[in-house]
């Protein structure tokens, strides 16, 4: 057989295999080239600026450019070391230096991550700087006894390298300890990875609302006639193709303490004036308002998954005897598995990363993850910021991967 | 959906109740939409239904939100409305400025990204394309990661672009190519979607066809591709279009003052004092995307013609 094919030749002579070949790989090059331009584009607008502000998360050099004779203290000397006077002189001379470029604020922030209240200790010593005299372990004592503090020069130690992975230690809710351990914050301190969590479980209750209310939305459209469908589609469609600061400011409107739901409920008289239901600015009010931007991202995915199952299969059950409900469970319910599947995890991916509905609707409680990354952004907490991101991105980017294994990308529609 | 005459009376019931769950997600999913119309034109101060209003009383409406809509910003709003007062309302007003910076930048992004989008989804849908899952996977991604990631990681690069290479080149922060390009990606990924969409029931052998028949590559693609995906091409140019004039997230961080758009000036409206006004922005937010969907519908039935997918 191979024989054969290898001697068949074109009208020009070449071995048929070798022209097919190139033909082949020239087609796959046209392909590509017309992809080409977009993905650069892409990575160069939206992937290299994501990666690179990643980078922030291991890399703070807010320390470790202002101390150039602490670094070689600690470099001269192993970890564990007690500081000796030839530290303290190291320490004063960087501090005397970060006077000079007025960098004591930085630095005194970089080792207020790990140490909480230290930056006021950078600060008011690097004021003091010039004045110091030796011998200079007693005259920093003086100016402070935190200078003592094993955690201050653990920290020093580690922020003395640009590189660092204290900013995930921060984002896991954990510290280290004065031997260098890594332990959990108090209870009260735990901030970051548990609000982590409570995104996760607000998006897992948001995505079961949603295919609560979907699912009946989407097997009406799909049974029903196609004229009468598309015209019911339109109530699911327009919900999605207005703005969502507009519809935000519809669910401010509808539930605020002045607001239309409350002032319905004092006319019938359900509740007294002084008793106006507090909807808004709130975890209910993020979730209320999320749930209605999400839902056709939901009811779509069902709807086109529901309307190509055939009817015959429901009705052959229920004439070999099946209950209405067997008949649902059994038959109907394992065929609408991928649409569940495409519309839960759609949904989910979007609402884990949502940020304008809780910074508008969610008041104090109601915040997500990505408000936080936020909050840190504006504190001007670049590193602090990236960590978080990061995390975000990493969770996201895991239900992505799962989305793309269980559904397949290209399968995703719109409208 | 019909029920069955052999129907139970449980079930009867049971029916009934899923008519009306069905028609409550509708109410939920209409009613926010519509119920900022009516109260745009309120006369007065309130997020609410006045007496007035409800006994459709002609003094309990009026246009003042949309007048105060225009006219903040301008520097004689009072004065006489004649050719200078217009000329003052388009230069300065605030809401005329965001109305027309958005449509600036929605035009630019979604030129560009319907343009990049529809080449690379013509590639995409070519059997011969290798990797396709994975770079299929990288275009859409600006819609599912975090959109506080992308801004941030943008505000970063667009402050100096060329920091990758060590050297400093100015920057695209507080330009309106700085914008452009953030929602052109934004955009990217429901044209896309939209355009391989269309070009999934699209008959390859016509192409063939048109080849054996001598026309060139170029004549091919203007002359019988075009033609076919163009109500594709266009919706996804309207997608990537509402995209950018809805966006907010990258706009507060990589616009500067001169960039402001609709959804920016919303966004502070809402966060400081929410007036009526906001109102009277949304409802004309609203009336426009209606506008939009009808045309997105049209050109949805208008491709599955075409493409004989609704012959039945």
């Amino acid at each position: 057989m191979s024989d054969v094919a290898s001697q068949l030749t074109t009208a020009d002579g070449r071995p048929l295999k070798a022209a097919l070949a190139t033909a082949q790989a020239r087609a796959k090059r046209r392909a590509f080239f017309l992809v080409l331009p977009l993905l650069a584009f892409i990575v160069i607008t939206f992937a290299v600026p994501i990666g690179q502000m990643l980078q922030r998360s291991v890399y703070n050099d807010g320390f470790s450019q202002t101390v150039p004779a602490l670094t070689q203290w600690f470099e001269a000397n192993p970890k564990g070391t007690v500081p000796d006077e030839a530290a303290y002189a190291a320490l004063a001379s960087d501090l005397n230096l970060m006077k000079e470029t007025r960098m004591a604020g930085d630095a005194g922030t970089r080792i207020n991550y790990v140490v909480s209240g230290m930056r006021s200790l950078f600060t008011k010593s690097a004021r003091k700087a010039a004045d110091l005299e030796p011998p200079y372990m007693a005259a920093l004592l003086d100016i402070d006894e935190d200078w003592q503090d094993p955690r201050v020069w653990n920290a020093m130690r580690t922020a003395s390298s640009p590189w660092t992975l204290d900013f995930y230690t921060i984002a896991f809710d954990r510290e280290r300890d004065a031997d260098g351990k890594l332990v959990k914050v108090d209870e009260n301190q735990r901030i970051y990875f548990k609000l982590y969590i409570k995104t996760f479980v607000v998006a897992a209750v948001i995505t079961a609302i949603c295919l609560l209310l979907a699912f009946p939305v989407a097997h009406l459209l799909a049974t029903l006639p196609m004229a009468k469908a598309n015209l019911l589609m339109i109530l699911v469609l327009l919900p999605f193709w207005t703005s969502l600061l507009v519809r935000t400011t519809s669910w401010i409107v509808l539930l605020q303490g002045q607001g239309v739901i409350n002032s319905i409920l004092v006319a019938l008289g359900i509740i007294g004036d002084d008793g106006r239901i507090q909807m808004i600015y709130n975890q209910t009010g993020t979730i209320i308002a999320m749930v209605h931007i999400l839902l056709p991202f939901m009811v779509l995915p069902l709807y086109s998954v529901m309307r190509v199952i055939p009817p015959s299969y429901t009705r052959a059950a229920r004439s070999l005897g099946a209950t209405s409900w067997t008949t649902f469970r059994r038959i109907y319910l394992p065929q609408t598995i991928p649409g569940i599947g495409a519309g839960v995890l759609l949904v989910f991916i979007l609402a884990v990363g949502y940020y304008i509905t809780p910074a508008l609707v969610g008041g104090a409680d109601g915040q997500l993850f990505s408000n936080m990354v936020q909050f840190h952004m504006t504190k001007a907490n670049w590193s602090m910021a990236a960590a978080l991101a990061t995390m975000l991105l990493v969770g996201v980017l895991v239900l992505y991967w799962l989305y793309d294994r269980l559904i397949g990308i290209d399968k995703l529609k719109l409208g | 959906m019909a029920l069955p005459t052999y129907a139970s009376p449980l079930e009867r019931a049971w029916h009934a109740t899923y008519l009306v769950i069905c028609v409550l997600v509708f109410v939920f999913l209409i009613s926010p939409i519509l119920v900022i119309v009516p109260l745009s034109f309120n006369a007065e101060p309130y997020f609410t239904y006045t007496e007035k209003m409800l006994s459709f009383d002609a003094e309990g409406y009026s246009m003042r939100w949309y007048d105060s809509l225009l006219t903040s910003g301008m520097q004689a709003s009072e004065a006489v409305r004649d050719g200078a007062w217009w000329s003052d309302l388009w230069h300065n007003a605030d809401w005329v400025k965001a109305a027309k910076n958005s449509v600036i930048i929605g035009f630019w992004a979604t030129i560009l990204s319907t343009i990049l989008g529809t080449l690379a989804a013509l590639g995409l849908s070519r059997p011969e394309m290798p990797w396709r899952r994975t770079i299929m996977a990288i275009l859409i991604s600006p819609m599912i990661v975090p959109i506080i990631i992308v801004a941030t990681g943008m505000f970063f690069f667009y402050s100096n672009p060329c920091a990758i290479f060590g050297f400093g080149c100015g920057r695209l922060t507080s330009t309106y190519t700085g914008v452009v390009l953030a929602h052109a990606a934004l955009g990217i990924p429901f044209v896309i979607i939209t355009v391989t969409a269309t070009l999934s029931g699209f008959d390859q052998s016509l192409i063939r066809a048109a080849a054996s028949l001598g026309a060139n590559p170029r004549r091919t693609f203007f002359k019988v591709v075009m033609p076919l995906i163009l109500p594709g091409v266009i919706s996804g140019g309207l997608f990537a279009f509402v995209t950018s004039f809805d966006e907010v997230v990258a706009v507060l961080f990589i616009a500067g003052p001169d960039q402001q758009t609709i959804p920016r000036e919303m966004w502070s409206g809402i966060r400081e004092q929410i007036s009526p006004a906001i109102l009277a922005v949304a409802t004309i937010l609203v009336v426009i995307s209606i506008a939009l969907l009808t045309v997105v519908e049209i050109l949805r039935r208008r491709s599955e013609r075409l493409r004989g997918v609704a012959a039945h």
